[in-house]
């Protein structure tokens, strides 16, 4: 759809057409769906009433697939197959891997981005994550017996553009629409309402199962401003209860051998782990290779063997805070968020950093996916009154490669987004009609020690002696925090662009071959389901369309006006007539692209109106 | 006035073009303009209108980062005035303020500690505040790009010198 939909204030041009939006939060240790209903953000249950799904995924010798409970409950005994924590290798080569000797999976170095040996043949984490997010479409889809309008993702704070970008695919695998990718700890300050009443400085505290991400907002009238982010994608709960593991076998002369026997011991940690919450003490019995002992784990050993765990995660909100330039005294608020944060020891760390209790009050596994339901209902329209504004920054800085392998930083760290940044390059040799790009994302000043983004070429520079040409590199990062890349010679006018996702995403083509090879439901229904939803965008589009001209037709000349009415009757037509959902497409998008001119006029108009009625009412 | 994407900073955020600007003024006219052009506020219309929304998002942005930071500011300012900075080919700094420099840098390689470094931060602290002051004066009342602009060059040596001391700060505190 092209067009811009303006409406009366509170008067919603389809007012029975209420899009269904979700908030997925898709994390480590497991993965959760909410929805506003009824005016109040929740987290969707499945058919047994559990809101919490435990991101495993088993694939199966018959071809069939287990994800969530039955997935994990079968880690122990097949520990190969039974893939857990997938998110850690999201977007990441072998090397990324930290202790994956400690794993029981089977890797497979793959160019850019890792993969798993199953019994169901090679899984790119990409595929593996799209299992968990097709569950958590269908369960939504079930609850509201509605298709799914779209989705907000949330991502750790910490994420660079190739995980990102992973995330994305694996939602469009699952056929998911995606509205936003939001930070989790920005999802979790939404949920606590904090941009209702609050204005100020918060933190949030973020330990999940398999990262810690430290978050500053600034939050003023209902705008969130991400001020400083940092943390560690490779901490989390997992640590602890390997930690943990590793402690209980030495006091028991034990070794665990294989990944089964790995695997278990890893399950009674962390079982110990969350008993020591509420208890001081905590006995349990193992069993590795015929040999029985009984480990009692006292709440002190417990912190002891982890204090490095917890001041690890302590520096790294030292560090945000200096690089918000904010001392933490400044700091209103902290909120807690992640399963990791019930431990107490946690608490109390961050209790005396801060001098104040963070707020606990929500149940730490469901906020972040709460915050992004609330975000999604907005993003999607539903809540026309909605107040809320979302300003990210970048995570990590972007550049480029320039001579003697070294980084020339294009946007800097926490920089807001959307936007764009441009910087002249020359060429070095006489001659040189070629320009090979690199574009990588770090902070270090070496190009060996930033991640490798994509490259690219630009050709057909006109031969000019050294340093003669001008070459524009503009970086544009859209809301998302998306990377696209364009270089442009600038007196010859030759121009080469790229939407970063090369070499850690997936190609369209293997997305294409994915899609077919899995999720496949009976082919009638796909027809059917094709067809009604050809129509229905058809309707959509024919309606915001005649919206458009009775409101803005004024701005068309006589042609242009009888040609897109002539677009808009050729689609009439063919979506009463056919059965061919194709057509009908095609005839949507011929109406899309007649009226795309048109519809920027309107939002440049519109944007100028509201922008310059502004600075009317503030001179 | 009707505004465009080519519009100067000041008349998109409605500001009067010179130095001295109210900092929290700033940031409110930024929120104000993203909540009308900001990509999410149409995020159920389209991509033609999202990519107008953008357009309009990152100009925001880029006249926000420049406004808020006053050496930005500053430069943004010659340049408009015929004066730019164009500071790697312009490296030419009075002796005086080379000597200062030089006498800056021995004493950061001979920095001891915490308090050696502090005291290094306290004399630029100093120093920027002075040179932001005479940019002041010499943009807004004695209407003077090029001298300003020598100031901006000399108060981007103080900035980068700055990050130097607190790459030593930041290694002593691991």
């Amino acid at each position: 759809m092209a067009l811009l939909q303006i409406s009366e204030p509170g008067h919603s041009p389809d007012p029975h057409q209420r899009r269904i939006a979700v908030g997925i939060d898709l994390g480590t240790t497991h993965s959760l769906v909410a929805a506003v209903r009824n005016g109040v953000a929740e987290c969707l249950p499945d058919g047994d009433g559990r809101v919490i799904l435990p991101s495993v995924v088993r694939y199966l010798e018959n071809g069939g697939r287990q994800i969530g409970y039955a997935a994990q409950a079968a880690q122990a005994e097949d520990p190969e197959n039974a893939i857990a924590s997938v998110k850690r290798f999201m977007g990441r080569g072998l090397a990324d891997i930290v202790n994956r000797e400690k794993m029981p999976y089977r890797f497979l170095d793959k160019p850019g981005m890792v993969a798993l040996q199953t019994c169901a043949g090679e899984k790119s984490p990409v595929e593996i994550s799209a299992e968990i997010l097709v569950t958590l479409r269908y369960r939504a889809e079930d609850t509201f017996s509605a298709d799914l309008y779209g989705a907000v993702i949330t991502v750790p704070a910490y994420f660079d553009e190739a995980q990102r970008q992973a995330t994305k695919d694996a939602a469009q695998l699952a056929g998911i629409n995606v509205l936003r990718l939001i930070n989790e700890p920005t999802a979790a300050a939404i949920a606590y309402g904090l941009d209702n009443a609050s204005e100020g400085i918060y933190a949030v505290y973020d330990l999940g199962g398999g990262t810690f991400d430290i978050s500053i907002l600034r939050l003023t009238k209902g705008v969130f401003e991400v001020i400083a982010t940092g943390g560690d994608s490779a901490l989390g709960g997992d640590d602890y209860d390997r930690a943990l593991a590793d402690w209980m076998l030495a006091k028991a002369g034990m070794q665990a051998t294989g990944a089964s026997a790995k695997a278990s011991i890893k399950m009674a940690a962390r079982v110990v782990k969350e008993k020591l919450s509420a208890s001081d003490i905590v006995t349990t019995p193992i069993e590795l290779a015929g040999a029985r002992a009984a480990i009692s784990v006292r709440r002190g050993d417990f912190e002891a063997i982890t204090v490095d765990l917890t001041a690890r995660t302590m520096s790294a909100v030292r560090k945000a805070l200096r690089d918000a330039r904010l001392s933490r005294d400044e700091v209103k608020g902290v909120v807690l968020v992640g399963g990791s944060t019930r431990m107490p020891q946690i608490q109390r760390a961050v209790a005396e950093f801060f001098g104040r209790e963070p707020l606990t009050n929500l149940n730490p596994d469901e906020v972040v996916a709460i915050g992004a339901a609330i975000q999604a209902n907005q993003l999607a329209g539903n809540n026309a009154a909605g107040d809320l504004l979302l300003l990210d920054v970048i995570p990590l800085s972007l550049g480029i490669e320039t001579m003697g392998g070294l980084v020339e930083r294009i946007v800097p760290r926490n920089e807001t987004i959307p936007t764009a940044k441009a910087q002249d390059f020359t060429t070095y040799q006489d001659g040189q009609t070629a320009l090979a790009l690199h574009v990588v994302q770090g902070e270090r000043d070496l190009v060996q020690d930033c991640r490798s983004l994509a490259r690219f070429e630009l050709r057909g520079i006109p031969p000019m002696v050294a340093g003669a040409a001008r070459i524009r590199v503009t970086f544009t990062v859209d809301a998302d925090g998306l990377l696209s890349v364009s270089a442009k010679e600038q007196t010859s006018g030759v121009e080469a662009r790229i939407d970063v996702k090369p070499s850690y995403g997936l190609s369209d083509e293997q997305i294409a071959r994915m899609l077919q090879e899995s999720f496949t439901t009976a082919e009638q229904d796909m027809k059917a389901r094709a067809l009604a939803e050809a129509q229905v965008d058809a309707q959509r589009m024919l309606l915001a369309t005649q919206t458009a001209l009775d409101a803005d037709g004024g701005l068309l000349g006589a042609d242009e006006r009888a040609h897109i009415e002539s677009l808009m009757q050729q689609l009439r037509q063919i979506a009463a007539a056919s059965h061919d959902a194709g057509a009908i497409e095609a005839a949507t998008q011929a109406l899309a692209k007649g009226t795309e001119s048109f519809a920027a006029e309107r939002m440049n108009h519109s944007i100028q109106m509201a922008l310059s009625g502004k600075n009317v009412e503030t001179i | 006035m009707k505004l465009n994407l080519q519009s100067s900073d000041f008349e998109l955020f409605g500001l009067p073009e010179r130095f001295e600007q109210d900092r929290d003024a700033i940031d409110a006219r930024w929120k104000e303009l993203q909540r009308e052009a900001h990509p999410d506020r149409f995020a159920a219309q389209g991509a033609a209108a999202q990519r107008v929304a953008m357009q309009w998002s990152v100009r925001i942005n880029e006249a926000y980062q420049r406004l808020k930071e006053p050496i930005k500011r500053a430069a943004y300012l010659c340049e408009l005035r015929g004066a730019p900075i164009s500071a790697e080919n312009n490296t030419a700094m009075p002796a005086q303020f080379l000597v200062e420099q030089m006498e800056w840098r021995e004493a950061l390689d001979d920095a001891k500690g915490q308090k050696d470094l502090d005291a290094l931060e306290d004399q630029l602290g100093r120093a920027r505040k002075q040179a932001v002051q005479r940019i002041a004066r010499l943009l807004d009342e004695e209407s003077d790009a090029a001298a300003a602009a020598q100031q901006v060059r000399a108060l981007m040596f103080i900035e980068r010198f700055g990050r130097d001391v607190e790459a030593r700060l930041e290694q002593l505190g691991q």
